[in-house]
């Protein structure tokens, strides 16, 4: 179980404090499908930045499984079974998609493995095997490349998307969807930031973060028909994001 | 071979070459100033120079194609130095691999310094790859010393590519390449260095793109690590319809210092030239995701580097 406890995360701008999270309580239990959703700028990347280790809280606590996690680093909470999928993932010069998947995976890869990994999120595998993680991979390309590091993670018990749909096509999107699936087939904790209906609609359970703070927290078939209702004021949950 | 060389010359050498025996074809193995091993092949003659130089005349005959020259340095005796020169004189037609490089062991308190000057005529319609790999180590105080010049022309429609690499272990090098290119030809470069400690590395690229259609492309990739201090000139002078780029890329960790100056010049209407330079920390996002996969610090910047430098 993933426990956030009183959790706030703060930033100075010249002389005010902003408070980009407050007072965050929240319990995941495994083998759940989560959606945290909500308006761009509420909150909800920080907070999964939190969980990963990237960002510090500025106070509160963070157990999983049973243990305080809080000023673990990066490295130990990924090698602790969380895994993290960049809303903007990164470019290498000089890192191969095969040595990106092989150094998730703990091990060198075969060309069949890295292949097997990336058919999954509906790449043709022999045209990216071989390619760096640069620049000359596009947005969509390198987004489905880094949900492939996930799948690759083989001590995932966490797994944290940060808008995985950012730059899917339609096409895809159905592949995307049967990633998570599959995830939680495996028994995985899927802790998915999205804005998406379709993403929405696999969610064991949805959370509503707005202005730094949980709105709501509940079952799909209680929060969705909530968020449709109020889209006349704002269209992101209708699977059109506002920027 | 291996009745002449110890167990670590052996290592140096298979470090810049890739050489565990003696090569098939035309090969000149110099070891501590002497030809240790020489043979010329069919199509390859190596020669002693005979101007009173001390080096080789390297003649390969037109259409030779396919064959590997392989011209290794190796130097472990501490307060050696040198100055050799290697002329490569490549007939037209030809397709042939340049396989160079030095490797300095210097265990002992004096200076070791191999200065090495390389001139190729590439003939026309011809290809080279010329492969050039600089290494030192050694526990003394005495430092390790590389300063190689490459002097490049070639004719109509040839064409070079040239990978210099020096990663760790040399002291202080200062690395000239200067190449006329004539109509149709094309020059290559793709350099990968990388300094630590105090070392110091210069770097000079000059090309001159003096025939209609002809190209250059001067890629470097440099990690100055520590203290160390490097300083890259890349000049591209388009004197004709050209097409000339130079892209320098660079990480500077610690206290390093790098200074990039790259210079272009068109000296007429059609000439296409640009440069580009980068000089920048590793991004803390690339650290971030290696060690989201469960990498230290230290392995995700080691990895970052070694792929920039691949």
């Amino acid at each position: 179980m993933l426990e956030l406890k009183h959790l706030s995360f703060t930033v100075n701008e010249g002389k005010n404090t902003k408070h980009i999270l407050s007072d965050i309580n929240l319990s995941i239990n495994d083998k759940k499908t989560v959606v945290i959703t909500g308006p761009n700028g509420g909150g909800k990347s920080t907070l999964a930045k939190i969980i990963m280790g990237i960002e510090k809280p500025s106070s509160g606590e963070i157990f999983f499984h049973n243990k305080n996690i809080t000023d673990w680093s990066i490295t130990q909470r990924a090698n602790y079974g969380i895994s993290f999928a960049f809303q903007q993932p990164v470019r290498f010069k000089g890192i191969g998609v095969k040595e990106l998947l092989s150094l998730a995976a703990g091990n060198e890869l075969s060309t069949k493995g890295a292949c097997e990994y990336l058919a999954e999120v509906g790449l043709c595998a022999a045209d990216y095997v071989g390619r760096d993680v640069d620049t000359s991979l596009s947005g969509g390309e390198i987004k489905r490349i880094e949900i492939a590091t996930i799948l690759a993670r083989k001590n995932t018990q966490l797994a944290i998307f940060d808008e995985p749909e950012a730059g899917i096509d339609l096409w895809s999107f159905q592949k995307l969807i049967q990633v998570f699936e599959k995830m939680h087939e495996m028994h995985h904790t899927i802790l998915i930031i999205s804005h998406q209906e379709r993403i929405l609609n696999i969610a064991d359970e949805i959370i509503l973060i707005a202005n730094g703070q949980i709105q709501q927290v509940g079952k799909k078939d209680v929060i969705i028909p909530q968020l449709v209702s109020i889209a006349g004021s704002c269209n992101i949950y209708k699977g059109v994001k506002d920027q | 071979m291996k009745q002449e060389l110890n167990h670590s010359e052996q290592k140096l050498l298979k470090i810049i070459s890739g050489l565990t025996s003696l090569p098939n074809g035309a090969y000149n193995i110099r070891f501590n100033g002497t030809a240790l091993a020489r043979s010329s092949s069919k199509n390859i003659i190596i020669a002693k120079k005979s101007d009173g130089k001390d080096g080789i005349d390297i003649h390969i005959r037109p259409g030779t194609k396919n064959e590997t020259v392989y011209i290794p340095v190796i130097m472990d005796k501490s307060g050696h130095t040198e100055l050799v020169y290697n002329d490569f004189y490549i007939g037209e037609n030809s397709a042939v691999t340049i396989i160079a490089g030095c490797g300095i062991d210097n265990c002992g308190n004096q200076d070791s310094q191999h200065d090495g000057i390389h001139t190729f005529h590439i003939g026309k319609n011809s290809r080279v790859k010329y492969l050039e790999k600089h290494f030192g180590e050694g526990s003394g105080s005495g430092e390790r010393i590389m300063n190689p010049t490459t002097i490049v022309n070639i004719a109509e429609n040839g064409y070079m590519e040239m990978e210099t690499t020096q990663i760790r272990g040399i002291n202080s090098t200062k690395r000239i390449t200067n190449a006329r290119v004539a109509a149709k030809g094309t020059f290559i470069v793709k350099e990968k260095l990388l300094t630590h400690a105090a070392q110091y590395a210069e770097t000079a690229f000059q090309v001159d793109l003096d025939g209609c259609d002809s190209s250059t492309n001067v890629i470097s990739r440099a990690v100055a690590q520590d203290k160390s201090r490097q300083l890259f000139t890349a000049k591209i002078y388009g004197n004709n319809k050209c097409h000339g780029h130079s892209e320098c890329d660079a990480i500077i960790m610690n206290n390093a210092h790098i200074t990039a100056v790259p210079v272009i010049k068109a000296n007429d209407p059609n000439a296409t030239l640009v440069h580009e330079a980068a000089i920048g920390k590793i991004a803390n996002e690339q650290l971030i995701k290696l060690m989201s996969l469960g990498l230290t610090e230290k392995e995700a910047e080691n990895h970052i580097i070694t792929g920039f430098l691949k």
